[in-house]
This record gives C-alpha cells, structure tokens and sequence, in this order.
C-alpha cells in the first residue's frame, strides 16, 4: 500500500524533521517495513552533503545478509581514499550508525556523475543522497522509530518528502526504501506510491543510456527516468508530465528539488492523494490524516484530478 | 423467506421516462409486516427523536470507540448528534440503519458513513475516498470537496457533493442520486447499473464507462465519453426532475439545466435484458 507525505514552507524556514515524522507517523498503518526521509535543510550551500551507507539494517524483518561491523570499517575506509583521490575533501563527518554515515565535502565538480560512480563501485556502498541541502535518511521501522535512531525532530528547513513503505516489489531493505535520490543530479529526490508495469522495458532502455540503478523496487525506474529527461534537457515539470504516458501503471509521486517541490498522479487516478495549498504552506499526503498532524484546525483539502502535475516554489 | 415481487406494471417513473430498466429475478429486500411488531425493525436500529439533541467530541477518540458511542447515544434516543473535531479520521459514521440527523463539523477521511440505511447526514468539511459507499436510503451532505469513490455502490439515497469530487464517482451504483456541484474526475460512473449522477461542472476522461444502466447528467465539459457511454435526448421531464433534484440539494438554484448534457449507456457491451439463459451463464 505505502503512504507518502510532503509539505513545503514558502517563504520560510521551519521545522520540517519534526513535521514530516508526525505526517509520516500518521500513515503507519498503510505501511511500517521501512521509512525515509528527504530533507531539504538550511545550510552555508558551500560544500555537498553526501549520505551514503557502507552496509545494510539486518535488524528483526530485514531481508539482507548479516556482515561483521569491521566489513563496514573496511568499506569506510576505501570510500575515505576514493573521495581524496577525485580531488574532494572531508570537511566534517558523522557515523550515525555502522552503516550509515554522513559527510560534507569540499568538492569544486559540478558534475557529481564521475563522483558518484567512483564511490559506488565500492562493493557494499550506496549514495543515499547528495547535494547542498538534500539529506535521505531511510531505515527499517516506522517514521517515530527512524526520527529517533537518527535525530530528525530538530532538523530545521524549507520542505521535505517521506514514505512509509509496505514492501511489496522488492525486499526488506535500505536500498528498496523511498525515497530515491535522482542520481546524479545534486539535491534531487523521489516517493512513490503505487506499482509501475513497465519496469523491466524502462530499465533496460535507460541503462543502455548508462543511468544506474541499485535496487529492484520498481519506485527507483521514477527517479532515474525524471534524472535522464532532466539530463536531457528538459525541466522538471516537463519531465514529470511525461512520465504520464511513459510510466505505466499506477502511481502518485513526489519529487523534490533544492527550491521546489511537486506531485504527480497517473491518469486512472488510482492512488490517493490529498492536498492543501496556501500562500505560506504547501502539505499533502496518502491520506488527510497526514496533513491534520501538522494543521489540526479546519482547513480546506482537495484531490488532484487524474494526470495532474503540479510544482510549487519554496 | 423475501417475496419475490414481478414488475410488469410501468411505474409513474417509468411512464415519464425517467428510466427504462424493469426489476427481475430474485431480490435480496426483506419486506416487513407492520403487524408482526417483532419483525417490523432491523436489528441494532432505535427508535430516535429528533428533538433530542447532544455534542460528542472525538478529538482523541478512535474511530471505533467513536462509532460505538454513537450507537450508544442512539440507543438512548438522541436524534440529532453533532461530532466535534473529526480531524480525517476514517471510517466514521458507518452501519446507521435507522432515521438519524448527524452532523459533522470538520472532515472525515476514508470510507466515512459508509453501509448506512436511513440516516441525514451534513458533513462541514471534506470526505476521503469511498464517502457513503453502499448507502441504502438517506441523505448525505458534503459543504467542502470529496476524493475518489464517491458514492461507490450506493443502492439509494441521495449524496450531495456541493464541491468537487476525485475519480470514479458513482462507481457500481445500482440506486440513488449523486449530485456534484462542482466538477468531478475521471471514470464518473463506471460500471453503474442504475440509479443517476448530476455534475454541474466539468467531468474528466472515460465517462461513463461499460456503464449497464443508469443515467448521468453533466453541466460542463467532458473530457472524453467512456466505453458504451453515448448521449440521449433531454426530455422535458429530465429538466423538470433535475430542477426539483437541485431544489431539494439546495445546490445550484439558477443554473439552466436546459443546457446539461444527458449520458446513458448504448448497451453494445452486456446488456443482461436481451441476453438468452445460457449466454446469461456465458456471461457471469
């Protein structure tokens, strides 16, 4: 089933760690196999952010093999070696977990393309996320339990998107979690509620046009397509509106960038979303309950209509 | 044991032409002696007087505990019932087989007032997906917008949508009225089997597809007619209907329904009325 939610302040920074949990919290029920955050924080926009995983939760209900902590130092330290060798360097680090660490980096590149692929062709690592606000953060357990494992409540910011997933496609696992970083584009990201049919066809199409892929969750093919229209040229809104007739399926979506925030919804309108809009305040959800978490008082909601595609502006 | 009523007569409806579709076959109506008193009401219904009146907040009540204290309130005799900060909660107002006036100040969520036989219920806010699904008899008021489903396999009824609504509107509804004050998604319609739907706004793709019976009117746009789905002639009794329908909705009070757009079904794909026995068999 899975619950989306994603709110973006305009005009204003706020506490959007915080919001985001209790709008995803809200959702639990339609899904507690992992949660994920995407982020957008205030920061210098000096150096990028990496967030990346040398490893995988192998707590109660994963699907992913056990490997002895020193795996993961060894794996660290490969990454470490790597990042000085591409000409970067590690201004601050932070090891949150065993396997989930997060970095700034002093990198002049605008093309994070060579970056990226260099780090994961590490056996065992994975980029979550990069660029100069977006922070991914997704692990096994509801949206309080991955909140509290990581220290979101405080993360202040302009806007944010979330997934509470049920794993359906693919395994219990980090690197099937939403959401989805638009590799190898800085600070893009994706959530997706719904199951796309014409997977396979797509995937195969756009590796031979060299994007990468890292999971089998069928949610990835959404962020990767809008990565490889946007290479091409296109904006965001006009690859979103594409992926109308070039996904099939059916499918609600979020995709959020450093200054923007936007949804999209398949033409059966198949998939829930419930969304509210004024002047300072963007929030929308899988389900009202969402919203209500962050503006309890009486508001006025509506549904997007069928192949409606919308981008706000922080 | 139900009786099994022949319809051979045309009814004054049928006589207008306000519908051509003839009940058959078995039905599933349980009709009551008014003599047997024991007999005569549903289980789990009251007897309420309207007069009656009380507030109940369900802040931090969950969605069952909150059903329960309705039934509870109903029980003994409170008619009119007003709920406090409904807050999108989901599956509220569900299973009232009795003669109720319910309010509702502030939005439900998914699947509120659903399976309900008889109640009037005014809603001050929006509705999730799945509003009234099922309703027997009643009224059902929404002031604000209401998702998709809206109004899926209601039996009968009126359901009054003064905002517009998400996909699927009316989908399977086999009775009843729909009326949408503003515009509605795509698939309005799908599959119905009888009953009609009025849109004073735009609808969007696919109206009325592989609809078997029933009859929709729409005020603005279409964005594109459904599988079998194909126009039929405004009949000065429609008009005449659909002015007392909108009166009584207290919705739309000088539109000109002489300009709606009148959608039956062709009856290309399955029609069960002309098919033979066994082709009936084929089909199911």
């Amino acid at each position: 089933m899975c619950g989306i939610a994603g709110l973006i302040h305009r005009g204003k920074s706020s506490n959007v760690g915080s919001e985001l949990q209790g709008m995803l919290q809200a959702l639990k029920h339609r899904g507690e196999d992992s949660t994920g955050y995407a982020l957008y924080g205030e920061t210098d926009g000096k150096n990028f952010i990496m967030r990346f995983k040398v490893g995988e939760n192998v707590g109660e209900g994963s699907s992913s093999i056990v490997e002895d902590v020193s795996v993961y130092d060894e794996r660290k330290k490969i990454v470490d070696q790597t990042i000085v060798e591409l000409g970067a360097k590690i201004v601050k680090e932070e090891r949150t977990l065993p396997y989930s660490l997060r970095y700034e980096i002093d990198y002049n590149k605008k093309d994070l393309l060579e970056f990226s692929q260099q780090i994961e062709n590490i056996p065992g690592v994975e980029i979550l996320s990069m660029g100069k606000s977006l922070e991914v953060i997704k692990d096994l357990g509801n949206a309080k339990a991955v909140c509290e494992r990581y220290s979101l409540d405080k993360l202040i910011g302009t806007h944010a998107i979330g997934h509470a997933r049920m794993a359906t496609e693919s395994g219990v696992d980090i690197k099937s979690a939403h959401p989805f970083w638009g590799y190898p584009f800085s600070d893009v990201s994706v959530v997706h509620n719904g199951q796309l049919t014409n997977y396979w066809n797509n995937r195969r199409a756009l590796e031979n046009k060299g994007m990468r892929f890292m999971s089998e969750c069928d949610s990835e093919l959404i962020a990767v397509y809008l990565a490889e229209k946007m290479r091409a040229g296109a904006s965001l809104e006009e690859g979103m509106k594409e992926s109308l007739s070039g996904l099939d399926g059916v499918f609600t979506y979020f995709v959020a960038t450093k200054d923007s925030l936007g949804m999209a919804k398949d033409t059966m309108a198949a998939k829930p979303l419930v969304l509210y809009e004024s002047d300072e305040l963007v929030a929308m959800g899988s389900e009202e309950i969402a919203i209500r978490s962050v503006l309890p008082q009486e508001i006025d909601t509506y549904d997007p209509f069928d192949g409606e595609v919308k981008v706000w502006q922080i | 044991m139900a009786n099994i009523k022949s319809v051979t007569k045309k009814t004054k409806a049928q006589a207008m032409g306000m519908h051509s579709e003839v009940l058959t076959g078995r039905t599933q109506q349980k009709f009551f002696n008014p003599d047997e008193a024991e007999n005569f009401y549903y289980f789990g219904t009251y007897d309420v007087d309207f007069n009656k009146r009380t507030d109940l907040d369900v802040k931090d009540m969950s969605a069952a505990d909150a059903n329960k204290e309705i039934d509870n309130l109903m029980s003994q005799g409170y008619g009119t019932i007003v709920i406090k900060n409904p807050q999108g909660k989901h599956s509220l107002g569900v299973g009232i087989l009795n003669k109720l006036n319910l309010i509702f100040e502030g939005s439900l969520g998914y699947f509120g007032i659903g399976s309900c036989d008889g109640p009037t219920v005014r809603i001050n806010g929006r509705v999730g997906w799945s509003c009234a699904e099922n309703l027997m008899a009643g009224k059902v008021v929404i002031e604000k917008n209401a998702g998709s489903c809206f109004g899926a396999a209601i039996r009968g009824g009126d359901l009054i949508c003064k905002g517009s609504v998400g996909a699927r509107t009316g989908i399977d509804m086999k009775g009843g009225t729909i009326i949408i004050g503003g515009d509605a998604g795509a698939f309005t319609g799908f599959m119905m089997q009888r009953g009609r739907i009025i849109i004073l706004g735009d609808v969007g793709i696919n109206l009325g597809d592989s609809m078997y019976d029933g009859t929709i009117f729409v005020g603005g746009e279409i964005g594109s007619y459904g599988s079998d789905a194909i126009d039929s002639e405004l009949t000065k009794s429609d008009q005449d209907w659909l002015k007392r329908k909108l009166r009584v909705a207290e919705i739309g009070e000088n539109f000109d329904v002489s300009k709606m757009k009148k959608i039956v079904a062709g009856k290309k794909l399955w029609n069960y009325d002309n098919l033979e026995p066994t082709e009936k068999k084929g089909a199911i």
